[in-house]
């Protein structure tokens, strides 16, 4: 396999308290410098709680947000980062919120039409026969068409935006959350189509998801965020399996299952660390059972550990859990 | 449902219409009736009386046809007046949706200037702007444009700033557009209501306005004539000649008025938070309108709810949201209730204290008896005597429930002092108590902390406090968890399981996710489109789901642990509630329908010693005798 998106330190600092002239007030890291690369054909998992970066993260890939550091190579080719018609044939973003991504005067035809037209420049005639090949790959009736998408119940509408990602034609698609607005029933419709397409297209997935079970259930690979940084990164079935990190075993703990009894995994007073003023050394060491004072010092770095796992951690859990 | 009728239903807009339409035609046939020239003056003939021969609204001091000069001077009154809005509309829009969508140092130094120009008084800026272009209709139409951009400016800002952060922006920018392609595509047509109604409630002002202007004569310049110059010009025979006034004030005042009415018909019309009839205040209980026999109580729960029906009327369409519930919970009882979303969950949650916002809401059947006592339809004095102190909620949005303006403590005082008199010292111990008892840290700190300043698990904790505040007996808990992060979560639901365990809390949990039922619940309850399809014993439904939607419906939920695998999917989507299908409402996307499924309604019938479901092929065999 090659390499189809890859990102050397890219990072997104914010400026808090912005003032008209001089400095901001404050600086957050919401991505701490990350290096990642993702394979064709890999669907790389992403998940972590609310406020670990991970939306931050996605929109700089997709150029919606100027990245402060970093990198990043589409097919070994540096992408531009001035030009978001470019960003958009290569890289593709699902929303999560199906119906407020999509414009409300809109008819789902025009909604369709404009990737064709601005990206690819396409004639009329051959507008309308890529939406109808478009909607027969993702199980849309052409009816639905001349609707407007208030018309539409989550699972539809987002179907509407998978369709209009691959409209773009671009190969790689960021989901972002592409299902947690979804009920359960409807969620593997969805999910089931993804992969489908995945399968026909040949596409290349970065799947965003704060559900580790939906995550380990479609990913080819895991990557843990816990406060901008990657904490781990391995193949799915081992990160959940055996984690190595601590976080990830209290991520793992956490999700409620059918049959495991109700237990605190980890003291009820923990608080998040404040982005405002960050921890120095590791930011997870406050909630960490195995915290010691190497872990103050500095933050630990990604380091290999076994079988393909990568962990940024000075006390890896061991391989049994 | 059309503009027009909509707009029709205000009888005043109507009228303002109709007038409107009868003006407007008027002005525009004006050069082909047979009128006296209007600017031809005959000092012989001077103030003639109205209804006198050849002027039918008498002559003014010139022996100008007052009558000619009304039309002509509606005519173009109307027109400047309209033009002015446009231009201003037209202006001020581009203007706020350029600051509103650009943000950042470009809102700052445009909406400064707007700022400025807004520091005026507009009569003294119109008069500034007159002075320096020189009098004229045409420099007043500029004037009275220009002082009104800034309104225009300010709200369509305001509306651009929300909409720029919508994701389908997000979205139009990924397919390739550019910023222009945006904002004439995507926000343009978002903003013109707003526009509409913007318009549509000031072009009477303008009208004014320029009246103002012409009546001092900075506007239209003799013999031409216009509403507010024959205002002007009659002035001084305004005692011994009233009629030379009294026809264009009255012609201004019916204008005026006109358009008034019409705006703010077309502003109830296009807006469409009036329109969902959301600025109506709900009432202080749902409403209630039971037809057929009400249940007695009939056996010893704390909390009992027998037949339930909970309806929607919105407009001439109904929706069954909850079709007839029987649930009990008992003392230290947990109870889950799960579905999807439309499952009707919530509704029923909020029918039992009365909760469900009425107009729209209506209890319709059946009835919720707590200690023996029916709660529908009791006193609003009885209900809200309960409220919060027998039967406390939790919500899922905790930001959502708690003022932002007032500190936790304050709100956990006044929950507590609302039913017992109580010191506000003693309250506030008590404050901090509670907070102490769901284990939120430096309870003696925090007590003063606004919501905003704690993070999400901590509000929900507030949240839960809050319910306890008073040692209610029964806790609703409306998807308290859902929003939170799983590791936050675990740490609330072991936090719930414990007070009840501790306090023998009743516990009635609402949720869609069968892993926290597994762990918290005793009994659980599975609703599909306003029914209870199945209950029972949370182990026994879990292990052996007896209704075909259960069982396809936990084989849907992923589980962590198994690798990457394909997810089973429902195929179709629930029925909608306004219009339920006969019999078994899972039936269209159940793959054991059968002939049975759609004659009649199936019962909630005994399955086995414990569960109960509704359906006439379950899944599994009746069990011999249940453990």
């Amino acid at each position: 396999m090659t390499t189809a998106l890859k990102l050397t330190n890219l990072s997104k600092v914010f400026e808090v308290g912005k003032r008209m002239f001089g400095p901001a007030k404050a600086l957050v890291r919401a991505v701490q410098p990350t290096s990642l690369s993702v394979e064709h054909g890999e669907t790389l998992g992403i998940v972590g709680e609310s406020g670990c970066g991970k939306s931050t993260f996605a929109r700089m890939l997709v150029g919606l947000l100027p990245a402060s550091t970093g990198e990043i190579e589409i097919d070994g080719e540096p992408l531009d980062n001035a030009d978001p018609a470019l960003f958009g044939k290569r890289i593709q973003y699902v929303f999560q919120d199906p119906i407020s991504s999509l414009n409300p005067r809109k008819t789902i035809r025009q909604i369709m039409e404009g990737p064709l037209k601005h990206l690819h420049g396409m004639a009329h005639a051959a507008r309308t026969e890529r939406i109808r090949e478009i909607f027969a790959a993702v199980n849309l009736r052409e009816e639905f068409l001349d609707r407007y998408p208030h018309e539409f119940s989550g699972g539809q509408a987002q179907r509407i935006g998978i369709a209009r990602a691959l409209a773009a034609d671009a190969r790689i698609l960021i989901l972002d959350e592409p299902v947690s607005a979804l009920d359960v029933s409807v969620q593997a419709q969805v999910l089931n189509l993804l992969a489908d397409l995945k399968e026909k297209l040949g596409l290349t997935y970065l799947f965003i998801s704060h559900d580790l079970a939906v995550v380990e259930a479609v990913s080819d690979r895991v990557a843990v965020l816990y406060f901008g940084s990657v904490v781990e990164i391995g193949p799915a079935d081992q990160v959940f399996a055996h984690p190595k990190h601590p976080y990830t075993k209290l991520l793992a703990e956490s999700a409620p299952v059918v049959g495991r009894a109700l237990t605190a995994p980890e003291g009820r007073e923990t608080e998040l660390p404040d982005p405002l003023n960050p921890p120095n050394g590791c930011a997870f060491k406050a909630r960490c059972a195995f915290a010691s004072k190497e872990c103050g010092l500095e933050p630990p770095r990604l380091e290999q550990q076994s079988d393909g796992v990568w962990t940024a951690c000075y006390h890896p859990l061991s391989g049994s859990k | 449902m059309g503009f027009l009728s909509l707009l029709a239903r205000n009888r005043l807009a109507l009228g303002g219409l109709i007038v409107m339409i009868l003006v407007v035609l008027l002005a525009l046939v004006t050069p082909l009736l047979p009128l006296a020239d209007p600017d031809v003056t005959n000092t012989a003939e001077r103030f003639q009386k109205p209804f006198s021969d050849g002027a039918l609204l008498g002559t003014d001091h010139l022996g100008r046809d007052l009558l000619s000069r009304l039309l002509w001077g509606t005519r173009l009154s109307l027109a400047v007046g309209f033009a002015a809005a446009i231009m201003a509309a037209t202006i001020g829009a581009a203007i706020g949706i350029i600051a509103g969508f650009y943000g950042g140092r470009t809102d700052n130094i445009i909406m400064r200037g707007v700022d400025m120009l807004m520091a005026f008084p507009y009569i003294l800026l119109a008069l500034a702007i007159v002075a320096a272009l020189g009098p004229g209709l045409m420099n007043a139409l500029i004037a009275v444009a220009a002082v009104n951009i800034p309104f225009f400016a300010r709200n369509i800002r305001g509306i651009t700033v929300g909409i720029a952060h919508k994701e389908f922006i997000d979205a139009a920018r990924l397919s390739g557009m550019n910023n222009a392609k945006i904002i004439l595509s995507e926000v343009l047509p978002n903003v013109i209501p707003v526009i509409v109604i913007a318009m549509s409630t000031t072009v009477g002002w303008m009208i004014l306005e320029t009246a103002g202007l012409s009546f001092l004569g900075l506007g239209s310049q003799p013999p031409q004539a216009d509403l507010g110059s024959m205002l002007g010009e009659a002035r001084s025979a305004l005692i011994t000649n009233p009629h030379t006034s009294i026809v264009p004030g009255a012609m201004i005042l019916i204008i005026v008025m006109a358009i008034n009415l019409l705006g703010d018909g077309v502003r109830d019309a296009l807006d469409p938070r009036l329109k969902s009839g959301a600025l109506s205040r709900p009432m202080p209980a749902t409403m209630v309108r039971r037809d057929g026999p009400i249940p007695t109580a009939d056996d010893d729960a704390l909390l009992a709810l027998r037949g339930l029906k909970t309806q929607f009327h919105v407009k001439d369409r109904v929706y069954k949201a909850v079709g007839g519930v029987d649930l009990s919970v008992r003392p230290g009882e947990c109870l889950g209730v799960i579905g999807e979303s439309g499952s009707g969950k919530s509704v029923t949650a909020l029918s039992i204290m009365g909760l469900v916002a009425s107009p729209p809401g209506v209890i319709t059947g059946g009835a919720v008896h707590y200690k023996g006592e029916d709660l529908i339809g009791a006193p609003y004095e009885k209900l809200r005597s309960l409220r919060g102190d027998r039967i406390a909620y939790i919500f899922q949005d905790p930001l959502a429930t708690l003022h932002p303006l007032y500190t936790i403590g304050d709100q956990l005082i006044e929950a507590v002092r609302a039913h017992h008199g109580m010191g506000r010292a003693a309250a506030r111990a008590h404050a901090i108590d509670l907070l102490k008892s769901v284990r939120i840290p430096n309870a003696d700190k925090r007590v003063d902390s606004y919501p905003h300043e704690m993070s999400g698990g901590m509000r929900q904790r507030v949240g839960i406090a809050m319910a306890l505040a008073n040692e209610p007996e029964v806790i609703i808990a409306d998807e308290p968890t859902t929003a939170l992060d799983v590791t936050v979560q675990a740490q609330i639901l072991s936090l719930l399981d414990d007070l009840r365990r501790d306090r023998g809390l009743a516990i009635i949990f609402i949720t869609h996710d069968f892993g926290v039922v597994a762990q918290l619940c005793d009994r659980v309850a599975v609703m599909y489109a306003g029914k209870i399809v199945e209950e029972g014993p949370t182990n026994v439904i879990l292990n052996a789901p007896a209704h075909p939607y259960t069982s396809r419906l936990m084989a849907c939920v992923p589980e962590l642990g198994q690798g990457r695998r394909e997810l089973a999917a429902i195929p179709g989507l629930p029925p909608v509630v306004d219009n339920l299908p006969e019999g078994c409402a899972f039936a269209d996307r159940c793959q054991k329908v059968r002939e049975g499924c759609r004659a009649g309604t199936i019962a909630l019938a005994a399955h086995g010693a414990s569960q109960r479901v509704r359906c006439i092929a379950p899944e599994t065999a009746l069990p011999e005798v249940s453990a």
